[in-house]
């Protein structure tokens, strides 16, 4: 059995799709068996909703009078700097930026409750923000200073633009040390006191497709409320990691980048955050659904807890130093149970990515392919599969010579 | 039995007279010093659990009452911010009293003010910044 997306399409417009989410689909299967459901249903959503810190959002503020250059000045939005390099009135403000000086990151470790993400997050409320820019004047751009407050409303483009976020499957993180840490993935206890993680598990949507075969360029997806796009691989792309029979990544694997206009976004999926000693981010809300095209992509998406595999590596030494030492194998299942056993030890876990705003994510995109607000896309080229041999490098450092 | 947490400021005229030792002495109540610390004004403030009998509970909180002393319960210093909560779980682990519990089936994170001892790690762990502490 074959479909198509135009086929799927159609149906959506009549408000005539069948769809369930990721988790919902796994229980359907397992009642009416795979040939059924793949024939019956048209849809399946996925979703997520953790900190992502590869996010950002691109900005064009509008000419002052007189003009002003941004490029090769300063600006700071809040207190966080932003990127000029560009046009005269384009800038970039990453998730991670932080302020030059709160006096509150200086000892580690550091709060960090202000950076680029929740500059991001309070934008996408409408707040207005302060823009403070220096710049280098020019014969056709003269001014120098300007200090502005700015609204959303009020910027011709307000794009968010995040190279890398949905991740396919992560590491979990455990510390062997005997101090506390602090890292992105949280606060860690000494000697296996406890163990993080950080992914929508069989809700997640790469782990729903794990070779790519649906989602790619130009998939249209549900993002931080409002509607985007997969724009290209994420970073760090990595489709050759070592995976089960399933086809399931046994670590990080696949990523998006992902485009939409902030301007139909909401803080609800955008939410400024901060890690304890490593910095801010942004907590960032993505749905994409899944077309059933065929039996073999129906299969993908009954992928439970159970099949999916977390490599536990330890974050106290072998993750800062690069070294290829994994404490252990769990399953999400394990995980989301509460406690694990590792190195014969029962250590608590906690997940930093939200499942029941996942399930919401997952959702809300199922009602609106339902209601017909939301067709799908054909994607215009594939992701990077398994065939391409890509990998995800370390550094070749090349130290320059005095 | 009453077994309570409650957080006493001591204004600036008490801080150097032994008023919790008298709880004690006076009403045989267990207690468990759970912070204390002269703030920048020169008032204490403390953070106690205290066990004992009823009366005893009773008596002891009317002396602190007319000593002067400025009584809170503890579940209303340490709150959740709902509207910022997202339910990420991150708080389950770090709390060292396990007031954060996740219910397996929602997988939604419940915040028993009850257990808190307000020792305040929440509050920086909690990635979207939800937890706030009210002293």
């Amino acid at each position: 059995m074959t479909k198509t997306i135009e086929e799927i399409n159609l149906k959506i417009k009549k408000g005539e799709a069948v769809v369930f989410t990721a988790e919902e689909i796994i229980g359907v299967v397992k009642e009416k068996g795979l040939q059924r459901v793949a024939e019956e249903v048209d849809v399946v959503t996925t979703g997520t909703f953790g900190p992502m810190c590869s996010s950002g959002a691109y900005f064009n503020i509008g000419h002052s009078k007189p003009r002003i250059k941004l490029g090769g000045g300063r600006t700071y939005l809040n207190d966080v700097p932003a990127y000029t390099g560009l046009a005269a009135v384009d800038l970039f403000l990453g998730a991670t930026a932080t302020p030059d000086d709160d006096p509150r990151n200086k000892v580690h470790p550091g709060e960090f409750n202000y950076g680029g993400g929740h500059v991001i997050e309070e934008l996408v409320a409408g707040k207005d923000i302060r823009l403070e820019a220096t710049a280098y004047s020019t014969d056709c751009y003269p001014r120098k200073k300007l200090e502005t407050w700015i609204n959303i409303k009020d910027l011709n483009e307000a794009v968010l633009f995040n190279v890398r976020n949905a991740y396919q499957n992560y590491n979990v993180a455990a510390n062997l040390s005997n101090k506390t840490i602090y890292t992105y993935m949280g606060i860690l206890k000494p000697n296996l006191g406890n163990i993080t993680y950080c992914s929508a598990g069989q809700l997640s949507p790469l782990l729903n497709d794990p070779y790519y075969k649906t989602i790619g360029i130009g998939t249209k997806i549900f993002l931080g409320g409002g509607i985007g796009y997969v724009a290209w691989q994420g970073t760090q792309f990595n489709p050759t990691v070592a995976r089960t029979e399933g086809g399931v990544p046994k670590g990080g694997a696949g990523t998006l980048a992902v485009i939409g206009d902030l301007k139909q976004m909401s803080p609800r999926w955008l939410v400024g955050t901060s890690m304890l000693g490593y910095g801010p981010t942004l907590t960032v809300g993505i749905g994409v659904p899944i077309p059933i095209l065929s039996e073999e992509i129906l299969q993908y998406t009954t992928v439970t807890d159970d099949q999916i595999i977390g490599t536990v590596i330890d974050y106290s030494d072998a993750y800062p130093n690069l070294k290829n030492q994994p404490v252990g194998e769990v399953t999400y299942a394990q995980l989301k149970s509460g406690k694990v056993t590792i190195q014969g030890k029962k250590v608590p876990t906690a997940s930093l990515s939200s499942y029941p705003r996942a399930v919401e994510i997952a959702t809300t995109l199922k009602d609106w392919i339902k209601t017909g607000k939301f067709e799908l896309t054909q994607p215009v080229a594939s992701l990077p599969g398994t065939e391409s041999g890509l990998k995800f490098k370390p550094l070749n450092e090349r130290p320059i010579a005095p | 039995m009453v077994d309570k947490k409650i957080v006493l400021r001591f204004p600036k005229r008490l801080v150097d007279r032994p008023i919790v030792s008298r709880l004690i002495k006076d009403h045989d109540l267990e207690f468990n010093i759970l912070k204390a610390s002269v703030t920048q004004d020169e008032e204490g403030l403390m953070v106690l659990e205290l066990k004992g009998k009823q009366e005893e509970y009773d008596k002891g909180i009317a002396f602190l009452k007319e000593a002067g002393v400025i009584l809170e319960s503890l579940s209303q210093n340490v709150t959740r911010n709902e509207a910022r909560c997202t339910h990420c779980g991150a708080c389950i682990t770090v709390c060292p009293v396990g007031a954060f519990e996740l219910d397996t089936v929602t997988r939604q994170t419940s915040f028993h003010d009850k257990k808190c001892i307000a020792c305040g790690i929440c509050i920086k762990a909690c990635p979207p910044r939800a937890m706030e502490l009210h002293f």
